[in-house]
């Protein structure tokens, strides 16, 4: 049907019909061309590099030679804790605004908005927040209340907590979204059988959107594994002799540890083939929670 | 039990104000007390040959070349052996990633004065106590960056330049493609073809900033380079394109919804009046989406001037005033990301860098005030007017 209106149009008309249909899938293969070339320099130039040694060494030699088990070590930990202090107040959070707020009430609308704001603030405003609020004041006061003295300084604590506040958008938009896809029937069943409303949500609303609060945690993760500004002056560092055993200690990060070997080395060229590598594992590791994350929602959505 | 829940969905909120609050706060120290400045030029005019300021990498300090500050650019010998040993170079001839062992950070842009004439700099501007309580704004105002030296400059024109050359390039690139290809998966593509190309696009959006900025520094660079043969390796149009790929997935997935949000009845009428589906998609489509469509561009914008690692990977870092985009640049976030590790705390280049954060703040939320509450309102007066 397209084919007969179209070719009773003069011929210009139809030249430039097929120019904006060309144009336009230019543009989507020349975005999909661009990932594709990226991973695929990622892949020739490391894919060698990668090894079992490479994963479970530490760095030798100024960060010239050796592995990455200290950085990868530090990222999963750094994760982790971020997980813990932050998917609770998310989870939360989006629990209120679906289940208890009015949808056009004051209160509901300011914290959609303080949401929508946080996920557009730049990183290394979280990592100046980090520094002016957890650090110095959180950090010194409590140094200075419980005559400690290893909380003012940067640490995996302080860097877990700059991301749990980075990564709250990200994980009441997705808690959300499950959330919503509850069906309402569910909810006023077990309303109607006598069940309050916190009873509710407890056992009939959460243990459905349990996929949900899944997926805005992977997402959380693989933003929190590859995010680096916010955490440049939090506690990161860029070479240590052991894994961090307690939480008030520095730590290093894959990403920071690339963007060291890459642009502070004083040798780059020497170290290309680890920065490949190293690239390579970054990559794959937020490459492959993305991809689950999108692959749960894709099967949600169609719930 | 409703109540506990409702104060810790007020989290949101409260961090936003705690954000506000305490970089401010930090930024505070410069408008309060100019007593600082003179404890911190005093410690950095330590003999020079140990004066390795913005080095980010404490090992560096042990290997041979230590006097290599911001060095990102690997071939920066290069265009510095270039150069004329003797001669003042001409504005913009002088690279930022300096191999003068003796004065590595002194530079100004505007003079061209190589570290050899630095001593008649000294003697004519020998008042660092006046300048200490000189007003901060007409610092800030200023047209060098130099926070470190005998007498800092934290004038913020360049960076500004910087940010405005990277972010119009970024969006000159990311939004046409952005937009482009959310058209095609909206209205062009079949339906298995849009299963893919889809997710495909927004896996973009998960790629860390660093590996993007790794991507540019070795490769985008190295291309750029070969093709045109610019002077820099590093410079305004390869941050430009890295930033663009930050911005594209987000162009692209909020266009994408906005386009798909038109209500069918427009396509189905506009094709039933005989148009073709080219038509209907950019004369019919596109317009009903605009609000939504310049949303997506704002929100890219605010990607783009705040993003800081891609910026400090593939800008070349020079704090120049030039508006040519084949010069290194800086960007404001790439400044508080490079200095921040080595300022001393509680300083007056700290306070600085804490007042550009403010900036970013401002701005950033600035611009989402404006999607929230104009181009929603817009939307949604739109569709319910039709």
């Amino acid at each position: 049907m397209m084919q007969t209106s179209s070719s009773s149009m003069p011929l210009p008309k139809r030249l430039i019909g097929f120019f904006a249909v060309t144009i336009a899938m230019t543009a989507a293969v020349a975005v999909l061309g661009i990932i594709l070339g990226m991973v695929g320099s990622f892949i020739s130039n490391g894919g060698d590099g990668v090894t079992w040694s490479f994963l479970s060494e530490f760095p030798r030699n100024n960060n010239t030679e050796g592995g990455i088990w200290p950085a990868l070590a530090g990222t999963t930990f750094l994760v982790l804790l971020m997980t813990i202090l932050g998917v609770p107040v998310g989870t939360a959070t989006a629990i209120y605004l679906t289940e208890f707020a009015k949808q056009d009430s004051w209160f509901a609308r300011s914290v959609r908005f303080a949401v929508n704001t946080l996920a557009g603030v730049p990183s290394i405003v979280f990592g100046l927040f980090g520094v002016g609020f957890f650090i110095q004041f959180m950090g010194n006061g409590i140094d200075s209340w419980f005559g400690t003295t290893s909380f003012g300084d940067g640490s995996l604590l302080w860097s877990s907590a700059t991301l749990a506040v980075l990564t709250l958008p990200v994980v009441i938009v997705a808690v959300e979204e499950a959330l919503r896809a509850v069906p309402r029937d569910l909810r006023e069943a077990s309303l109607a059988l006598g069940a309050t409303r916190w009873q509710t949500i407890v056992k009939v609303v959460i243990p459905n959107a349990v996929t949900g609060i899944l997926t805005g945690s992977i997402l959380a993760v693989g933003r929190g594994a590859g995010e680096v500004a916010a955490i440049l002056f939090v506690g990161v560092t860029y070479s240590s002799e052991s894994i961090p055993s307690a939480v008030t200690e520095k730590f290093m990060h894959l990403g920071y540890h690339l963007f060291v070997l890459s642009t502070q080395s004083p040798d780059v060229d020497l170290t290309l083939p680890l920065q490949y590598a190293t690239t390579l594992v970054l990559l794959g590791l937020t490459f492959l929670l993305n991809l689950t994350a999108i692959l749960i929602r894709s099967r949600l959505r169609k719930r | 039990m409703e109540w506990s829940i409702r104060l810790v969905a007020s989290a949101s909120i409260i961090v936003i104000f705690l954000i506000l609050l305490f970089v401010m706060r930090e930024a505070a120290t410069l408008f309060v007390s100019a007593s600082t400045t003179a404890t911190e030029s005093t410690s950095s005019s330590a003999p020079s040959g140990d004066l390795v300021p913005e080095s980010y990498d404490p090992g560096a300090a042990d290997a041979p070349s230590s006097s290599e500050p911001e060095v990102y650019n690997p071939d920066a010998e290069e265009p510095a052996t270039a150069e004329p040993a003797g001669e003042p170079g001409a504005p913009g001839q002088f690279i930022y990633a300096s191999k003068n062992p003796k004065y590595p950070e002194i530079y100004n842009p505007d003079t061209g004065l190589l570290p050899a004439d630095i001593d008649d700099v000294e003697s004519e501007a020998e008042t660092p106590d006046t300048l200490a309580r000189q007003n901060v704004l007409t610092k800030l105002a200023g047209d060098s960056w130099q926070p470190v030296g005998e007498v800092p400059k934290f004038g913020l024109a360049p960076l500004l330049i910087g940010t405005a050359k990277t972010t119009i390039i970024a969006i000159l690139i990311g939004a046409p493609l952005g937009i482009l290809a959310a058209l095609y998966v909206a209205f062009f593509a079949k339906r298995r073809v849009r299963e893919f190309v889809k997710p495909a696009i927004e896996l973009l959006a998960g790629f860390p900033s660093v590996v993007i900025g790794f991507f540019c520094l070795v490769t985008v660079a190295s291309f750029i380079q070969d093709l045109t043969g610019v002077q820099y390796r590093l410079n305004a149009v390869v941050g430009g394109i890295g930033l663009s790929l930050a911005v594209i997935p987000i162009v692209f997935s909020i266009a994408e919804d906005a386009l798909s949000a038109v209500p069918k009845t427009l396509r189905e009428a506009s094709l039933a009046l005989g148009s073709t589906e080219w038509q209907t998609a950019y004369r019919v489509m596109l317009p009903a989406a605009a609000p939504g469509v310049f949303a997506a561009v704002l929100l890219g914008i605010g990607r783009a001037f705040g993003e800081t690692m891609i910026a400090i990977m593939a800008t070349g870092n020079a704090p120049l005033s030039s508006l040519s985009p084949l010069e290194p640049a800086r960007t404001v976030a790439a400044t508080i990301g490079s200095e921040m590790g080595e300022v001393v705390w509680g300083s007056e280049h700290y306070g600085v860098l804490f007042f550009m954060g403010v900036i970013l703040f401002v701005f950033s939320f600035s611009l989402n005030a404006v999607t929230e509450l104009y181009v929603k309102k817009r939307l949604i007066k739109k569709f319910q007017g039709q």
